[in-house]
């Protein structure tokens, strides 16, 4: 039976964030937290492969004690187990450190596939997976739109700007998942219920990474943010309001014709 | 032990032997930061058959081309382009690599950061350079509604994935001097373990809304059956019709022609914003565009705030009109 792994991470859902103006902050309070689209497409993509061929799925994911409930509603979907890296030592991690932490988490598990999604919706740097997969040792392909296994090969479609990559590889690999390629299913209410009376979610610290102090959370990265700041837009044009439709057509295409861009 | 690191290396894109423009936005970037930096800008091509693409490249701003050309280049392949890449870096010991934020740049930059033990920042849309050596790297964070400058101060190279579209190349000098250097890569074929079964191309011609000189672009607040206006309004003007999200997901528009965030970054001489209320996913892939004009219904629409030229009214009643009036210009 294939084992598969599948990290999932826990974001504010950002079409609700809002910026302080004046501290140019994020306004966190009162933002939904939300398992990441891609990550939950990739949960999907591999409950398919359960589906169709069977496989053990396992989700992990890294974050504060909250983020459990990102693993009982993968679970509620049809995930087996999850785990859960919670530990101060893993705070202010950049990409690098993020990825280290995880492949030594992912170092305790035997497995044929580790799913990604492509990115997350906080961060949006899609590096994660590759660098996973290359401190791992093994061979990555990421932006898959589907994922299937043949003849002891998985066939992933990696979709680009114009084409579209049919790729084999044996396991064990890693992908990562666009999350517009994979409807996620529902949770099942009754493995719902069952995981909040009966389930208990795995919690690791850094020491199951087995992973030098150093090179976790803000000492194993490499970046630092020096500073974050609101957008600034850029000054504001002029905005009429009292034109008719007629008087509207012809101040646009007299400020065209002025511009010469007719 | 920073010493020792120095230039700039940006990588230079191929798809089916053609360098693509984000090669030469890098450049133009790279250009100003080697100059910065009092330092050397050099390019790597890394392909199949393209070593006679290399002289583009110094008319675009390298001083020195450094070619890798073997067969195993031909698609694009993540072990092979790592293996590649990674040989030079390592031989060379940059002190700054920046590459393109495609589907190809994001794949290949993070593996190669990773195997170097350095850091990478992500689809960065502004890159500064200091006279130290230094790159700050901005880019935006939380779907675009924060800004992050990130640095990198212990570790070298300095990388970053650079946003296609926001770097400006400089204009092509065919005079231009520079080296060409062929490279040859002892690769370990032992690690090639992803295998091609097919390439499966989109038929119809790929819309480059990216390089349109005037964009029409279409917001929720027009509609499918109003889309004929603004692609009369695009014929008059010799312009491309794209649109934002909402209307993709409506499937009213495709994809190729998405503008924002999670679409393409634009910067045309004029970009119509119609029926779009201008959210901070959008206006982040068309606010350098040089000339906005924005028609809307709502007078509060977030949209109005970046426009050049703002109308509050209907979109449906007004572009046909507009269309007229062009005419009319036009025929004087």
């Amino acid at each position: 039976m294939l084992k598969i792994l599948v990290c999932i991470k826990q974001v504010p859902d950002t079409n609700e964030i809002k910026i302080d103006p004046v501290k140019g902050t994020l306004i966190r309070e009162g933002v939904p937290s939300i398992m990441n689209p891609d990550d939950k497409a990739g949960l999907e993509a591999a409950l398919r492969l359960k589906d169709k061929y069977g496989a053990n799925v396992t989700v992990i994911s890294m974050g504060p004690m909250q983020a459990q409930e990102i693993i009982r509603e993968a679970i509620a979907m049809g995930a087996d187990d999850g785990y859960l890296l919670s530990d101060f030592k893993f705070a202010g991690a950049d990409t690098l450190a993020t990825s280290t932490a995880l492949c030594g988490a992912i170092k305790n598990f035997e497995y044929d596939l580790v799913i990604m999604g492509r990115q997350a919706i906080d961060g949006d740097t899609a590096q994660v997976g590759p660098e996973t997969a290359e401190l791992l040792g093994i061979p990555q392909i990421s932006y898959a739109a589907s994922i299937d296994y043949k003849d002891g090969y998985f066939i992933v479609e990696r979709k680009v700007e114009d084409r579209i990559y049919v790729l084999k590889a044996k396991a064990p690999i890693v992908v990562t998942v666009l999350g517009e390629s994979m409807k996620p299913r529902y949770m099942n209410v009754a493995r719902l219920i069952d995981v909040y009376r009966n389930k208990q979610i795995n919690v690791w610290t850094a020491e199951k990474t087995n992973t030098p102090a150093e090179k976790l959370g803000l000492k194993g990265s490499p970046t630092q943010v020096k500073e974050s700041f609101g957008k600034q837009l850029k000054a504001a044009g002029t905005v009429m309001d009292n034109l008719d439709p007629q008087e509207a057509a012809k101040v646009i295409a007299k400020t065209l014709a002025e511009k010469h861009y007719l | 032990m920073l010493e020792g690191y120095k230039d700039v290396y940006v990588f230079a894109e191929t798809r089916d032997g053609k360098i693509q423009d984000i090669a030469f936005e890098l450049l133009g970037k790279g250009r100003e930061i080697a100059d910065i930096t009092s330092s050397k800008l050099h390019a790597i091509l890394v392909g199949y058959n393209v070593s006679k693409e290399a002289k583009k490249l110094i008319g675009y701003g390298a001083d020195e081309v450094i070619v890798v050309d073997d067969k195993c280049l031909e698609n694009y392949l993540t072990e092979q382009y790592v293996q590649a890449t990674y040989h030079i870096i390592n031989e060379r010991h940059p002190n700054i690599v920046l590459i393109g934020a495609t589907s190809i740049g994001r794949d290949l930059a993070p593996r190669l950061s990773a195997r170097l033990k350095t850091g990478l920042t992500a689809d960065c849309t502004k890159l500064e350079g200091e006279a130290s050596g230094a790159l700050f790297m901005t880019r935006p964070a939380f779907g675009g509604n924060l800004m992050a400058t990130i640095v990198s101060p212990n570790t070298r190279p300095q990388m970053s994935t650079v946003r296609p579209g926001v770097m400006q190349k400089l204009h092509y000098d065919e005079s231009r001097k520079g080296e060409v250097t062929t490279v040859k890569v002892p690769f370990d074929a032992s690690k090639f373990k992803v295998e091609v079964v097919e390439i499966k191309r989109e038929n119809k011609k790929q819309v480059k809304i990216e390089d349109a000189k005037i964009l029409v672009s279409c917001g929720r607040g027009v509609g499918k059956a109003n889309l004929h206006l603004l692609e009369d309004l695009a014929t008059e003007l010799h312009a491309t019709v794209s649109g934002s999200r909402a209307v993709v997901d409506d499937g009213i528009i495709e994809q190729a022609r998405q503008v924002g965030q999670t679409g393409k970054t634009v910067r045309p001489n004029v970009y119509f914003a119609l029926g779009i209320s201008g959210a901070i996913q959008h206006i982040a892939g068309m606010e350098n565009s040089e000339f906005i004009i924005a028609i809307n219904k709502d007078k509060f629409a977030n949209i109005f705030q970046i426009a050049d030229l703002g109308i509050v009214g209907d979109v449906k009643k007004i572009v046909p009109l507009l269309v007229e009036e062009i005419k009319k210009i036009k025929a004087q």
